[in-house]
């Protein structure tokens, strides 16, 4: 059983997820710019990533040289079955808990 | 992305700082991110901001997970072995490492101490909310030739400034000077110190009650008391509402409770505030004083908004439009403000002109401060070269082994890190103890500031200033050495050695000022100690009279009072013999220039009064009872004959007040001059005259010698109190109130002979460091000249010489300077000491004897040694 995921945690697993093939550190800082208009510190990818490969949730290897990253190889992470898993899971939950709440209505008061 | 030569490269140094601190497992990844994220940036924003990104993405990385362990431990472990080969280092030369940390430490003490008095002179007087609005009123007035300074006030003045200057002000108010007064509440009765002021002092001190109500001062049965006053005379009942006495005269309540005035400020004497309007009615103000009794301080609090100058300005002319064309004329009064945070520091005036005051002293002490704290840190970088220069064989030996220069430089960076802090600690230890003391010479509450975040900021910087002064030289010096070099043959710098003369000689240069300065202060005292004061003031204590009822049964008293035979003599007076500031003018004799502004210092006494202090008549004959006429006679000092330019005095007319209230005196008799105010003054003109009414506040009762004082004090207490049952018994001696009058000059003393044995010390701990170096350096040439044939003492004088030298210059520049400004110091008293030339030689031989006692302690241990231990090569 997996442990209990944070808010952060959460979020980049989404976007390894979401970037299916093509998720590394920078490129995962760009889409969370991109799509909710968040800065996002490298440093903090990076660690959030090594700590969901820790909780085997994704699983990381080296790609081929490119020339427009001062020749350094990226490091793409895919999300594994037990990610998928939490991931759902996570959205059951949520769901459920979505459902018991009285009828959320904005009442202008 | 764009294509590869639109490339830009991030900042070179932070990426090399990535790549040597990051873990070799991260680094391609992590390297590649962040130069796509440096483009993007660059493109977005330009490169200042992509640099500065790049930066701070770099130092983000500076986490645990992603450092390499050895970075960790590499600082660690080189951090450990620094610390321990210095320990070793400085307990090898235990006690070189003792002078030096001493000194270091008494320098950053004196100076830190001077730091935290000056702040507190600095910050006196400005914790109001409205300091820098609240201004006193002072007045300019021509007397004779000369302008007088008060800042005492005619009761008329607030009410004048506030009718016709009112748009000046948001606050003018009267008030007496702090008293003591006695308070009496049910059995219990207590003497604080405190004053009667106007309702508007309450907004103009932003008074902080506690409880109670702030418009109470309006209520003339009203008072306020500090929180202090409160607990001292109700303990722990509710204070607000308690009926209680002043003086057993005045009948008031309590109505509000102010937390207590700063210490360090000019109304900590203000522990209670009564209403002037109570004051004013008991002693019947509105009848019998008039503009000419300046008697009072006024207040004012400035409208926003309006400048000082102007307001000043304004009023200038407020009394002299107020009083007699004649009276005016006479005494030309200008009025002017002094603002609240001047009172202290810049309070003194000379011919009606601001000339600074306690500031001079602070400057003075300032730079004091200053210069020990740098005497301290030659002394220290002295030191540390004069070791590091002895160990130029180990920086080689260890370069050898493959030592890099950068670890060199931590080592001994480390060590004189290591010696700054250790003598921080110790001066803050000393501090610790010492503070209590200062507190005492200083008369001060000064408190290390612990808890400010600034003090240690400014602490931190010492620290590492003074480490980065004193390690700079063997760090960066030393350890640039080629091994080759410093193993062979050592060559003397010699560039660096004149300057450190330099400093030797600005350094007892110093010495020598300073000791010249305490020598001229304490010689100063004496000289005003031993001038004669004309009158005897052993066994003599004043009593202050609180009841009418003495004076009413005045012969009773002293009849009962002689009878305890414990006491010789009893006489009464309206001021202390020992401060008579009670001046007077409106006199009037023949041949007196009419233009002529007379001011007479006056003492008003009963008969006897000479016979009691023992004065000496010089013409004419004392007041005496045989004579009916004595209620109308005047008896002056030599200086008022002198003053009135009387050739026959002894029985010249003087009128005394002008029309209906004029009285015509004359004088039988002349005394000779006596010190009745300032010893460091000239002798007031003074005029003594009879007096048994209200005037008279004092019993001058002289003692028996050979009954013991606290025999005839307890007798004189039961008869005063049978008298006045009410009030508490009170007495002083006469000759400790006039000892008092040195104290000032006598904590300044204290202060600056603590500062110059200070200075001395750290300049001969200086020497001492100089000594070694030069001694260690010429050990070989020494052992040569003794297997020649020098005797002990030629080389003792050949090497003392040298440093004996370098203290005359230091004495011969330090004269002219203490010279000029210990002149400039004894101006300020109108009856000084000169500068003799001896002090000057006292101080300059008391200096060379002292150095060669330091050097000698060096250079006699090296002429001793024997020239074998020398000239083997170690």
């Amino acid at each position: 059983m997996v442990d209990h995921l944070g808010e952060f945690e959460e979020l980049m697993l989404t976007m390894v997820a979401i970037l299916d093939q093509e998720a590394y550190g920078n490129a995962i800082v760009q889409a969370v710019k991109d799509q909710l208009d968040r800065n996002v510190n490298l440093s903090a990818v990076h660690i959030t990533l090594y700590r969901l490969q820790d909780k085997g949730l994704v699983t990381s290897e080296m790609g081929g040289a490119t020339t427009n990253r001062g020749g350094r190889r990226k490091r793409f992470f895919r999300i594994t079955n037990a990610g998928k898993r939490k991931l759902n899971e996570l959205q059951e939950q949520r769901l459920k808990l979505w459902k018991m709440l009285p009828e959320l209505k904005f009442v202008v008061r | 992305m764009s294509n590869p030569s639109s490339q830009r490269h991030p900042p070179r140094l932070a990426a090399r700082f990535l790549h040597w601190f990051l873990r070799d497992d991260l680094a391609e990844e992590v390297s590649g991110d962040l130069w796509e994220h440096y483009q993007q940036k660059f493109h977005a924003a330009g490169r200042l901001r992509a640099n500065l990104g790049y930066w701070y993405q770099v130092l983000n990385y500076l986490r645990p997970f992603a450092i390499r362990s050895f970075v960790i431990s590499f600082f660690m472990g080189m951090f450990k072995q620094n610390l321990k080969i210095s320990f070793r280092h400085l307990r090898r030369k235990a006690s070189l490492t003792w002078i030096n940390l001493g000194g270091l430490a008494l320098g950053m003490m004196a100076t830190l101490l001077i730091a935290l008095w000056i702040h507190d002179e600095f910050t006196y007087n400005r914790q109001f909310k409205h300091h820098d609005r609240i201004a006193m009123t002072m007045q300019n007035q021509q007397f004779g030739d000369h302008i007088r300074t008060w800042n005492s006030q005619a009761m008329q003045l607030a009410p004048a400034l506030r009718d016709q200057y009112g748009r000046y002000f948001d606050e003018v108010v009267t008030t007496s000077y702090s008293g003591r007064h006695q308070f009496s509440w049910q059995d219990k009765k207590i003497i604080r110190s405190g004053n009667f002021a106007e309702p508007g002092i309450v907004n103009l001190l932003s008074l902080h009650l506690l409880a109670g109500d702030a418009t109470a001062l309006q209520d003339p049965t009203s008072i306020l008391v500090s929180t202090t006053t409160a607990k001292a005379i109700f303990g722990d009942e509710d204070p607000l509402g308690q009926p209680m006495s002043i003086d057993n005269r005045m009948q008031v309540k309590v109505a509000g409770i102010y937390e207590d005035l700063p210490y360090n400020s000019s109304f900590n004497e203000w522990t209670f505030i009564a209403p002037w309007e109570l004051l004013s009615t008991t002693e019947n103000y509105r009848d019998r004083v008039g503009w000419g009794n300046s008697w009072f301080q006024v207040l004012v609090l400035l409208r926003s908004g309006i400048g000082l100058e102007e307001a000043s300005s304004a009023i200038r002319n407020v009394k002299k439009n107020n009083i007699e064309a004649e009276y005016a004329a006479r005494t030309q009064p200008q009025i002017f403000l002094h603002p609240m945070p001047k009172w202290r520091l810049y309070g003194q005036f000379k011919e009606g002109i601001n000339t600074g005051g306690r500031i001079q002293y602070l400057r003075t002490f300032a730079l004091i401060g200053l210069f020990i704290l740098l005497l301290a840190c030659i002394n220290f970088m002295n030191l540390s070269t004069a070791q590091a220069e002895t160990r130029a064989r180990e920086v080689g030996i260890r370069k050898t082994i493959g030592s890099r220069k950068n670890q060199l430089v931590g080592q001994f960076l480390s060590e004189s890190f290591l010696t700054v802090i250790l003598s921080f600690v110790l001066a803050m230890l000393l501090i610790r103890l010492c503070l209590p003391l200062f507190n005492q010479v200083t008369d001060k509450q000064v408190q290390l500031p612990w808890g400010s975040p600034f003090f240690w900021l400014i602490s931190a910087c010492f620290i590492l200033i003074t480490t980065m002064l004193a390690g700079s030289y063997p760090a960066f010096y030393l350890s640039s050495f080629r091994p080759i070099r410093v193993l062979g043959a050592l060559k003397k710098p010699k560039g660096i050695f004149s300057l450190r003369r330099v400093l030797v000689t600005l350094q007892f240069a110093v010495s020598v000022a300073m000791m010249i300065g305490t020598l001229v202060i304490i010689r100063q005292i004496n000289y005003a100690k031993d001038r004669p004061v004309g009158y005897t003031q052993d066994n003599i204590i004043t009593v202050p009279i609180k009841s009418p009822e003495i004076m009413k049964h005045y012969e009773a008293v002293k009849r009962d009072l002689l009878q305890t035979g414990a006491v010789q003599a009893v006489a009464a007076s309206d001021v202390k013999m020992t401060s008579t500031y009670t001046t007077n003018s409106g006199f009037y004799w023949e041949g007196k220039d009419p233009d002529f502004s007379e001011e007479f210092r006056t003492l008003r006494a009963t008969y006897g009064f000479g016979d009691l202090v023992e004065w000496q008549m010089v013409e004419g004959r004392d007041f005496s009872e045989e004579y009916g006429t004595d209620s109308l006679a005047f008896i002056l000092n030599e200086t008022a004959v002198k003053y009135m330019n009387l050739e026959h005095p002894i029985n010249t007319r003087v009128q005394w007040g002008r029309d209906e209230d004029a009285r015509q005196f004359h004088v039988i008799g002349v005394v000779k001059d006596m010190i009745t105010t300032s010893p460091f003054e000239e002798v007031h003109p003074m005029i003594y005259v009879l007096h048994y009414g209200s005037f008279i506040h004092y019993l001058n009762i002289r003692l028996r010698p050979e009954s013991g004082a606290h025999q005839a004090l307890t007798a004189i207490e039961q008869v005063v109190n049978h008298y006045d049952p009410d009030n508490l018994f009170e007495y002083q001696f006469f000759d400790q109130e006039y000892a008092r009058k040195f104290s000032d000059e006598e904590k300044l003393v204290k202060i600056t002979s603590y500062f110059a044995l200070l200075t001395l010390f750290i300049s001969c701990i200086g020497l001492l460091g100089i000594t070694t170096l030069v001694l260690e350096q010429r050990r070989k040439e020494i052992g040569m000249r003794k297997i020649l044939g020098a005797s002990q003492q030629q080389l003792w004088l050949l090497l003392s010489s040298e440093f004996l030298g370098l203290v005359v210059i230091a004495c011969f520049l330090a004269v002219p300077i203490s010279y000029y400004y210990m002149h400039s110091w004894l101006q300020h008293f109108n009856y000084h000491t000169l500068l003799s030339w001896w002090i000057f030689s006292l101080a300059g031989l008391a200096v060379v004897a002292i150095t060669l006692i330091t050097v000698s302690i060096q250079t006699l241990r090296a002429a001793w040694q024997h020239p074998v231990q020398s000239l083997q090569s170690n």
